[in-house]
């Protein structure tokens, strides 16, 4: 089960935090094939946002083919995002996170990180190191 | 049939008017809010929001015009078990202790569900022996809202319900809300004179001024039909030529630069003019400030029933 948090000022529309935060989910493994997706009473409940934003960010999940709906018993995932790389456990993981100490270690805070390290992914991965969702547009 | 009724919409004004003594508080009201929306009812004091929402829950009677509630006269007495409504100054008996007043709501309701209401009063962790009258008006309003969603109605008339509430608190009572709308696709209507409180909240806004419907429909369409440019002000003052078609709600210029809100007719385009959708609070401000922008309604905000000779 996964809680979704609302930033209201961020800029990002409400369903869309949802979606991204799902897919998040799916990629570090907390969300696997089968789960059910908390409801929409669930949700808002918790979040105090528009139930209709929930439905509209599952549709779009089901769009995409990651959830399924079904009726009666709730909305479950269909497939996962995450990769044997990317986990909690992975090599890769603890390289980063070795490489954070260093780069702490010597001195740099928080957004010169975030600044790095956005600039090394914009040179090795260019374009497509941005998510698809960011020129998300919706097609029906 | 229950269908057809509903089809026409949680409410339904037209040529809807209330006078206080000499004073109109609404003149001419019409538009359409269909069942099952979050809908903000905002507008500066005395605009007629309270007036409307009394209107609604059969506690007033139009002086002109009708108001339907799921196409029923709002005074019909077969709507009252399906409008639930609280007051601004949350009127409740001081006397009575939480659960008494819980009690009454059974009493009195047909529809009543003591589960939701007891949860929401745990929920404030407002005791049930505690008298109504020892309570602060944070809890008394959690007392209110407890009684609202008891009733299990199709439709509630929430008035400033959050003015005295802790950010905690109006945080679970719109949480207890939402989840009421999820589950049984209550329709809500709120009134406020801060927007904010209801952003990612409602999905439909009506706002009113001078007794009057200003704007009137779902948020993502109102929003959708505006934009705000930015460009050379017109050289003796006035509306620039490049937004002459247009529809012009509000203009500001500072020094050079004119900022207007406009509902484009066709693109918006022209040299120069840098164009960007409005937040639903740019739209607001814009009519807030310019009260007499033309009004707007969407299509489905349009009431359909055109009452002839009332």
């Amino acid at each position: 089960m996964v809680e979704y948090r609302i930033d209201r000022r961020s800029g990002i529309a409400t369903y869309l935090q949802i979606v991204q935060q799902t897919k998040q989910a799916l990629r570090l493994g907390l969300l696997q094939p089968g789960d059910r997706l908390p409801t929409a009473k669930e949700v808002v409940a918790a979040t105090a946002i528009n139930p209709n934003t929930v439905l509209k960010a599952y549709r779009e999940l089901e769009r995409e083919g990651l959830v399924e709906p079904r009726p009666g018993l709730g909305t479950f995932v269909r497939r996962s995002l995450a990769r044997p790389g990317a986990a909690a456990d992975s090599p890769l993981r603890a390289e980063l996170a070795d490489w954070t100490d260093r780069a702490r270690a010597a001195g740099l805070d928080r957004e010169d990180v975030t600044a790095l390290v956005a600039s090394v992914l914009e040179e090795r991965f260019g374009e497509s190191a941005t998510p698809s969702e960011r020129g998300h547009e919706e097609n029906g | 049939m229950t269908d057809e009724i509903d089809a026409s919409g949680a409410l339904e004004a037209s040529g809807l008017g209330r006078k206080y003594g000499r004073g109109w508080a609404l003149r001419d009201v019409a538009f359409r809010l269909p069942a099952g929306r979050i809908c903000a009812l905002v507008g500066p004091n005395g605009s007629g929001k309270s007036t409307l929402l009394s209107l609604a829950a059969g506690l007033l009677t139009p002086t002109t015009g009708t108001l339907r509630v799921f196409g029923r006269p709002s005074a019909d007495p077969g709507t009252r078990e399906r409008v639930a409504f609280v007051a601004q100054d949350k009127p409740l008996y001081p006397r009575f202790s939480v659960a008494d007043t819980l009690r009454l709501g059974r009493e009195l309701n047909p529809r009543w569900d003591q589960k939701t209401a007891e949860r929401v009063v745990a929920e404030a962790e407002v005791p049930l022996s505690a008298r109504v009258g020892s309570l602060s008006g944070g809890q008394r309003t959690c007392v209110a809202l407890a009684l609202a969603l008891g009733k299990r109605a199709d439709l509630l008339l929430l008035d400033e319900p959050m003015a005295d509430q802790d950010p905690l608190c109006r945080h679970r009572m719109m949480g207890a809300l939402m989840a009421e709308a999820a589950e049984h696709g209550t329709g809500v209507v709120i009134s406020t004179h801060v927007l904010a409180e209801l952003d990612g909240v409602c999905d439909y806004l009506l706002l009113m001024g001078g007794g009057r419907i200003r704007l009137a429909g779902g948020t993502d369409a109102l929003q959708a039909a505006h934009r705000l440019v930015t460009g050379p002000s017109a050289p003796g003052g006035g509306t620039p030529d490049a937004l002459a078609r247009h529809t012009v709600v509000e203009t500001r210029t500072t020094g050079r630069q004119l900022t207007a809100l406009i509902r484009p007719e066709g693109t918006p385009a022209g040299d120069g003019w840098i164009i960007t959708e409005p937040s639903l609070e740019d739209v607001l401000l814009g009519y807030l400030r310019a009260p007499d922008a033309p009004p707007m309604f969407t299509a489905e905000a349009r009431a359909t029933v055109t009452e002839v000779g009332t």
